[in-house]
C-alpha cells in the first residue's frame, strides 16, 4: 500500500517533448513509473519516448484512461495547465514548474478544487511511492521501500531526510514535495489522514520551513487525528528576521511563522521535534522503537 | 520587488486611488522647484527607501517656507537612514517625495496581501493609523478588521461596507472610502501585487480619503508581464551581493557568522545554518547554488563568501540527486583553481555517486579540503575549523 500513487497508476505529462518534460519523463520511465502518453499542443499523433503525444489532456485522458498528469510546462502556461487537466477529469495533477505567478495559481487551484482535482505543488519536487511510481524530478533509488511515510516543503531536504530513514534500516512508503510557494496544493493536513490510514506506514515524517502557518495547522490536526508517530524538523531555526517593507505580511500570519512557533505548536501535539536535521533518521527509529 | 513611495503613488494615480500632489527631487534644489510648482505654504519632504518607520527615524519633515524644502531636502539626501526595518547598517538617501501638506482630520491604516488560509487577497483596515501596525495586531487584534476577497466575484459593495462600517465611518464617508478600497484592489489585482500598504490613508477636513503613505510590493514570479514595475527597480536599494549571486541563479544573503555555507535546496541551507548554530557556530551566509551545481556556480559561490572577510571556513553541503556527485566533485576542484580558497572547506556530498566523488576528492590530496560523512560531521569539521581547532 502506499498514498496516493503506486505501480498501475496511469501518469500523462504536460510539457511531455521540451527539455525539462523529456529528461524527467525518461528517469520517471526507468524507475517504473506507468507513464501512458504525453501532452504538446501541436504536437498530437506524435511518438515521443516510446509514447503517444496528444493535442489537448482531454485527448489524452479518453485514449488512455490516465488519472495522473505531471505538470512541466513553462510558468507562464502553468495555470492554463493546470486548468486544462481539472476540465478533462485528471484526479491529480503534480505541479514541478517553478516560478509560476501566485495570481494565477490562485485561479488555477479555485478551478481544481471546484472539479474535484487534487494538485500537488507548484515549485515541487513531485511525489514518490518507493520502488513502485516516481512522478517528479526527485532521485529515485534515495527512496526505498520502508514504513514510513514522508511529507515535505523543501526538495533537497526530503532526499536528506529519506536517505537518513534509509541508513537507519528503514524506508518510505510514500513521499509528498509539496513545495513552499504562497499557494499550494495539498498539504500536510490533507495527507496527514492518508498516511494514518495506510496499513503500510508506521510513522510520518514532517518537513517544514518558516513562514506560513501550514505546520501550525497540522499540529492542531495531529493532536486530534493522528495516532501514528510524526517526526517533525523545521528549517529556518537560525535565519535571520528579514529586512521587511511594511507588516502586511506579519499582520496575516497573526504572529505565526517563525520556526520556535512552529516547533512548540508540534511539541504540543505530541510529534516527536528534532532539533538538528542530522537527527531525524535516528528519531525514526526511536519513535518506532528500533 | 519592492518600489518607492513615489512610484506606488504614480501607480495610484493611474488607477484614480486618491493620493496628495508630490513630486520627486534628487537635490535640494530641485526640490525647491517641485515645492514651488505645487504652490501653498506648507510641504512634506519624504526620504526615499525601501523601508518603513521613516518617520520616527527622522525621514519624513514638514516644511513651511520654500528655503526650508530645499534645506531638508539637502539634510536628507545622502544621509543614511536607520529605521527598525533596515537593519542596524541603515540605508542611504538618494532622493527625496516632496508633497502638498494635507489637512489631516484622521488617520487610518488601510493594508492588501495574500492570505495563505483563505488563499484569496485580504483587504485590512483598523482605525490606528499612523500606528506600528504589528503592535496593534498584537495587542488588539480586534481593531483591525480584515475582508478575504474571492477574485472570481472580485471586489463587492458588501466587502467595503464590512470594513467601513467596522472602522465606524459616517454615512457620508462610505461611499468615497468603498470607491477608494474598490480602487486599490484593482491596482493591487492588476499589477500582481503581494503588498500594499497604506498607512496612514487619512480623511480630510472636506472628507476626502487620501493616500498619505504608500507601500507596493510585488509578485516575482510575475514580473515578466510588467514592464513598466520592473523599470521602477532600484538596484540601489538592494544588497550588492544579493544582486551579484541572482546573476548567476544563485541565492545569497549575508549574514554575522563565520562559517560560510554552500548548499544545493533553500531548505537544506536553511537546515545547514541551523545545524551550524546546533554545533556551537554562527553561519556567515545563506547560500542555496540551486540543483545546478556546476564548476561555474560553485566557483561564483567560493568568490561571493569569501568576499565577508569573517569567513574562517567553509562548509559545502550537497546532496546529489540527479546531478550527480562525482561531478560535483570535480566542479569543487576547478572552481578552488579557478578562486583562492584560502579557509579549510568542509565537503559533504551524499547521494548518487557518493564514493566516487569521495575518492575524487581524497586523490586530489589538496590540503585546505577536508571531507565529511555526513551531515553531522560536516557540520562539526566546519564550525571546529572555523575556531582554528580542526
Amino acid at each position: 500500500m502506499s498514498i496516493l500513487v503506486n505501480k498501475d497508476t496511469k501518469v500523462i505529462v504536460q510539457g511531455f517533448t521540451g527539455k525539462e518534460g523529456t529528461f524527467h519523463s525518461e528517469q520517471c520511465i526507468a524507475y517504473g513509473t506507468n507513464i501512458v502518453g504525453g501532452v504538446t499542443p501541436g504536437k498530437g499523433g506524435q511518438t515521443h519516448l516510446d509514447r503517444p503525444v496528444f493535442n489537448t489532456v482531454k485527448d489524452a485522458v479518453d485514449a488512455t484512461g490516465a488519472t495522473v498528469s505531471m505538470i512541466f510546462v513553462p510558468p507562464a502556461f502553468v495555470s492554463d495547465a493546470v486548468m486544462e487537466a481539472a476540465d478533462a477529469g485528471i484526479e491529480l495533477a503534480v505541479i514541478i514548474t517553478e516560478g509560476a505567478p501566485v495570481k494565477d495559481m490562485m485561479y488555477a487551484k479555485m478551478y481544481a478544487t471546484k472539479k474535484g482535482m487534487k494538485t500537488i505543488g507548484p515549485n515541487c519536487p513531485g511525489i514518490i511511492t518507493a520502488e513502485e511510481c516516481k512522478i517528479g524530478i526527485m532521485p529515485g533509488f534515495i527512496f526505498k521501500k520502508g514504513p514510513v511515510g514522508l511529507i515535505s516543503k523543501s526538495g533537497t531536504l526530503t532526499y536528506e531526510a529519506s536517505n537518513q530513514v534509509v541508513k537507519e534500516g528503514l524506508g518510505i512508503t510514500t513521499a509528498v514535495g509539496i513545495g513552499g510557494d504562497p499557494i499550494i496544493g495539498l498539504s500536510y493536513k490533507q495527507l496527514l489522514p492518508l498516511f494514518e490510514a495506510d496499513p503500510e506506514t508506521k510513522a510520518i515524517v514532517m518537513i517544514g520551513e518558516i513562514g506560513g502557518t501550514l505546520e501550525i495547522e497540522a499540529a492542531e490536526f495531529i493532536k486530534n487525528n493522528i495516532t501514528k508517530p510524526v517526526i517533525a524538523f523545521i528549517a529556518g531555526q537560525t535565519a535571520p528576521k528579514g529586512k521587511r517593507m511594511g507588516h502586511a505580511g506579519a499582520i496575516i500570519s497573526g504572529g505565526q511563522g517563525t520556526a520556535q512557533e512552529k516547533m512548540d505548536a508540534l511539541a504540543a501535539a505530541g510529534v516527536y521535534v528534532v532539533k538538528s536535521p542530522a537527527d531525524i533518521g535516528k528519531t525514526v527509529s526511536k519513535a518506532l522503537g528500533k | 520587488m519592492n518600489i518607492h513611495e513615489y512610484q506606488a503613488k504614480e501607480i495610484f494615480r493611474e488607477y484614480g486611488v486618491p493620493v496628495p500632489r508630490g513630486g520627486v527631487a534628487f537635490t535640494g534644489p530641485e526640490a525647491k522647484k517641485v515645492a514651488e510648482e505645487l504652490g501653498g505654504d506648507l510641504w512634506v519632504v519624504k526620504a526615499q527607501i525601501h523601508a518603513g518607520g521613516r518617520g520616527k527615524a527622522g525621514g519624513v519633515k514638514l516644511a513651511r517656507s520654500l528655503d526650508e524644502v530645499e534645506k531638508i531636502a539637502e539634510e536628507l539626501i545622502g544621509m543614511t537612514l536607520v529605521t527598525h526595518q533596515t537593519g542596524p547598517e541603515g540605508k542611504k538617501v538618494e532622493k527625496v517625495y516632496i508633497e502638498e501638506g494635507a489637512d489631516i482630520q484622521k488617520e487610518y491604516y488601510l493594508g492588501m496581501v495574500l492570505d495563505r488560509t483563505t488563499e484569496m487577497p485580504v483587504m485590512m483596515a483598523s482605525t490606528e493609523g499612523g500606528m506600528e501596525i504589528e503592535e496593534v495586531a498584537a495587542k488588539n487584534p480586534e481593531k483591525i478588521i480584515k475582508v478575504a476577497i474571492d477574485p472570481t466575484i472580485g471586489f463587492q459593495g458588501f466587502h467595503g461596507r464590512k470594513l467601513a462600517f467596522g472602522l465606524g465611518l459616517s454615512k457620508d464617508e462610505i461611499r468615497p472610502f468603498i470607491k477608494f478600497a474598490e480602487a486599490l484592489y484593482k491596482v493591487y489585482m492588476d499589477k500582481d501585487a503581494n503588498m500594499i500598504e497604506i498607512n496612514p490613508l487619512i480623511k480630510t477636513g472636506s472628507g476626502e480619503f487620501l493616500a498619505l503613505d504608500a507601500k507596493m510590493g510585488f509578485d516575482d514570479n510575475a514580473l515578466y508581464r510588467h514592464q513598466d514595475i520592473l523599470e521602477m527597480r532600484d538596484l540601489s536599494e538592494e544588497d550588492p551581493v544579493e544582486v551579484e549571486a541572482a546573476k548567476y541563479g544563485l541565492s545569497y544573503v549575508n549574514l554575522d557568522g563565520n562559517v560560510g555555507c554552500m548548499v544545493n535546496g533553500a531548505g537544506l541551507a536553511m537546515a545547514t545554518m541551523d545545524i551550524i548554530k546546533h554545533e556551537g557556530g554562527e553561519p556567515a551566509n545563506f547560500l542555496d547554488v540551486g540543483g545546478g551545481a556546476n564548476p561555474d556556480t560553485v566557483a561564483k559561490g567560493f568568490e561571493l563568501i569569501l568576499q565577508d572577510e569573517n569567513v574562517r571556513s567553509i562548509f559545502v553541503n550537497i546532496f546529489g540527486g540527479i546531478v550527480r556527485c562525482d561531478r560535483i566533485a570535480n566542479g569543487i576542484l576547478q572552481a578552488t583553481q579557478k578562486v583562492d580558497v584560502n579557509v579549510p572547506v568542509i565537503v559533504r556530498l551524499d547521494g548518487t555517486n557518493a564514493e566516487e566523488a569521495a575518492e575524487i576528492l581524497k586523490n586530489a590530496n589538496i590540503k585546505n579540503i577536508i571531507p565529511a560523512t555526513d551531515l553531522a560531521d560536516g557540520a562539526k569539521k566546519a564550525v571546529a575549523a572555523a575556531k582554528g581547532e580542526l
